[in-house]
């Protein structure tokens, strides 16, 4: 199968991915001397699950980054849904409809799951200060609908039973989920997941695979995620891209990536001249 | 017993958001109001006024005004003194008249002119505001205790804040709102308690619609996490300084009623100093910081618990009153050490704690 000329293909379960929704093009980074992402060119198209692999430091969270507007390149282009990306700040990346979860669990401990979630809607509410001051009428008719949006969320995500728990006193594998509620609540166009099964057991995993591709299934949502779990990677991913020390070192299928030797390389380990 | 949710069954969204899901919560707070609002007024004298009740519903505005900034937004502020005069000396301007560059406004309605203050105070908090865009925790605490000291300075200064008054001082005309005077020496109890009440119930209501809908959201994110809420979409500059903003417009309106209806009479440093800033901050986090009864607790625990002391140690055991005045501070800062170990989150949280246990009572599970 060829990537590169088709606009569309047909996966193997028999999915249709569409065109390109995101393109980097000749990302590099650096902080300061430090190059972190080199060079890097690679697509995410609609409707499909995009990994991004590689070995600690490899740079696949600073291309996360990249791409929701936190880290800012020196060079290279960022075009989503078919136009160059302006440089922009985070807020304005998720207001595109671009939203994400974090590696190291990233919501707000102080407030209910509910309102976590909510938080997710913020960039959709409209009514204004004073609007809201007075509650009755467009505040509390916007509030009721984004929670009929969000309640959908729960049920999708199985988590109606802690809907008014304080997040501080949920175990990881929830807050793990919660997060991805809160970030499926901004009904993205493209989701990016930071090792969204790290530190979790077995079974956890199972689950957490399993909301992964029924959002893809059911919402049609692109995805794009880093994980380390060669065999997670592997079963739901429909193209990854391989990053080491900063360089793209293999992209394509989980079939062509196993058997690419740089790729094969990186993970054993040989020596770099 | 009647202290629970079962059986009390939500059929909407709008219901499960209430205010007050309890029933008997609901059932208590329109008892209250309708005591504070029909029965106080009428057996009030100017002792409970002027000892407890007023200062006690003014020091509630301002606690909720930096409980928003500080509580819901994470921003430490130790300029509420300085915001509290800007309100106190715009409603002095507004109530006496504002002569600028020759145009002259006449004196304002003293109920516009309390609002207005606050709409001032809202500017220049979000003025102060500014640096904590880029500096946070001890070090915005810092920039605004600047604000503080500058805004003292400044009402000590400008000769054209106070209308160049011989004493420096600024003194509250008589005014009234539909015949009834409000402010002056000749106010009577009632009036000024009815007066602060209504202030109270509108910013208390405000506050609560404000935390629990989108801009509550967006300021808990930002005090929760920061960087998390820029990339779920909050724009952290809005946010901050509408914090501000409805912080200092409340601030703004405690300042404009502490000035007009409850002193009568000020001096800028000894009534706004930075005492002031640090008083109001003790309420706030002996309340308990992010809740809006957490407020009013606090304000009553630092309003209350120096007049009870007083009480008991000059009325109830006799001491002379110049010891009763200094141990009066010793007690109430040690209470205030004690009560933060006991509780770190305030009395808010100890009364969540309450009704948790009421709720299982008399069953331990």
């Amino acid at each position: 199968m060829s990537l590169d000329t088709t606009d569309s293909y047909v996966t193997e379960d028999g999915r249709t991915i569409g065109g390109v929704v995101m393109e980097m093009k000749n990302i590099t980074l650096r902080f300061g001397g430090v190059v972190a992402i080199k060079d890097i060119s690679f697509d995410i198209r609609e409707g499909e699950i995009r990994a991004i692999i590689g070995p600690n430091g490899a740079g696949k969270s600073s291309m996360l980054n990249v791409i929701s507007g936190f880290y800012h390149p020196q060079e290279g282009e960022v075009w989503f849904h078919g136009r160059k990306r302006p440089s922009m700040k985070p807020y304005q990346v998720a207001a595109q409809g671009i939203a994400r979860t974090f590696q190291n669990i990233a919501l707000f401990d102080g407030m209910s799951v509910l309102d976590n979630i909510m938080t997710g809607r913020l960039t959709m509410m409209k009514s204004n200060m004073l609007q809201q001051a007075i509650w009755f009428g467009r505040a509390e008719r916007e509030e009721n609908q984004h929670r009929e949006q969000v309640e959908k969320v729960i049920d999708f995500l199985e988590i109606q039973a802690i809907r008014k728990t304080p997040v501080g006193r949920l175990p990881y594998g929830l807050k793990k989920r919660v997060e991805l509620a809160r970030a499926l609540a901004a009904e993205p166009k493209l989701l990016l997941l930071d090792e969204p099964m790290a530190g979790m057991n077995v079974e956890e995993k199972e689950d957490m695979s399993r909301f992964i591709l029924d959002v893809n299934d059911e919402f049609g949502t692109t995805i794009a995620l880093i994980e380390h779990d060669m065999g997670v990677v592997m079963d739901l991913s429909d193209r990854v891209v391989v990053m080491d020390y900063g360089k793209k070192i293999g992209d394509g299928t989980p079939d062509e990536v196993r058997n690419n030797q740089d790729v094969i390389d990186a993970y054993l380990g040989v020596a770099h001249d | 017993m009647i202290y629970r949710e079962a059986g009390d069954f939500k059929t909407s969204y709008r219901k499960d958001s209430q205010t007050f899901p309890l029933k008997f919560d609901r059932v208590a707070y329109f008892v209250l109001l309708a005591v504070a609002f029909l029965v106080i007024p009428f057996i009030i004298n100017d002792y409970w006024a002027n000892a407890v009740l007023v200062p006690f519903l003014i020091y509630a505005i301002a606690a909720l005004g930096l409980n928003i900034l500080t509580g819901y937004a994470g921003q430490v502020s130790l300029g509420t003194g300085g915001f509290m005069a800007v309100g106190a000396y715009s409603c002095y301007k507004l109530m006496t008249g504002i002569d600028i560059f020759g145009v002259e406004f006449p004196p304002l309605n003293i109920f516009l002119s309390v609002i207005v203050s606050g709409g001032i105070t809202a500017v220049v908090g979000v003025l102060f505001g500014l640096p904590s865009l880029r500096i946070k925790g001890f070090y915005l605490a810092v920039a605004t205790l600047a604000a503080q000291f500058f805004l003292v300075w400044l009402f000590n200064k400008w000769g054209w804040a106070y209308n160049h008054s011989a004493s420096g001082q600024i003194n509250a005309p008589e005014r009234s709102v539909f015949g009834i005077i409000v402010t002056g020496p000749e106010t009577a109890a009632w009036a000024k308690y009815l007066f602060c009440l209504v202030f109270v119930f509108f910013v208390a209501w405000i506050a609560r619609n404000l935390t629990r809908g989108a801009a509550g959201r967006k300021w808990m994110a930002i005090r929760d996490m920061d960087i998390a809420a820029e990339i779920i979409g909050v724009n952290p500059l809005l946010a901050k300084l509408s914090a501000f903003a409805v912080s200092s417009f409340f601030v703004g309106i405690a300042g404009a009623l502490f000035f007009s209806v409850y002193l009568g009479a000020v001096e800028v440093g000894e009534a706004f100093g930075i005492q002031k800033s640090f008083l109001v901050l003790f309420m706030v986090i002996i309340g308990g910081l992010g809740s809006i009864f957490g407020s009013f607790a606090g304000a009553a625990f630092m309003v209350l618990l120096p007049v009870l002391l007083k009480n008991v140690l000059v009325g109830a055991l006799g001491w002379p009153t110049d010891l009763a005045a200094h141990l009066e501070l010793v007690i109430v800062g040690g209470l205030i050490i004690a009560f933060l170990v006991v509780e770190p989150h305030g009395i808010a949280q100890l009364w969540r704690l309450a009704k948790e246990k009421l709720r299982l009572w008399p069953f331990p599970h």
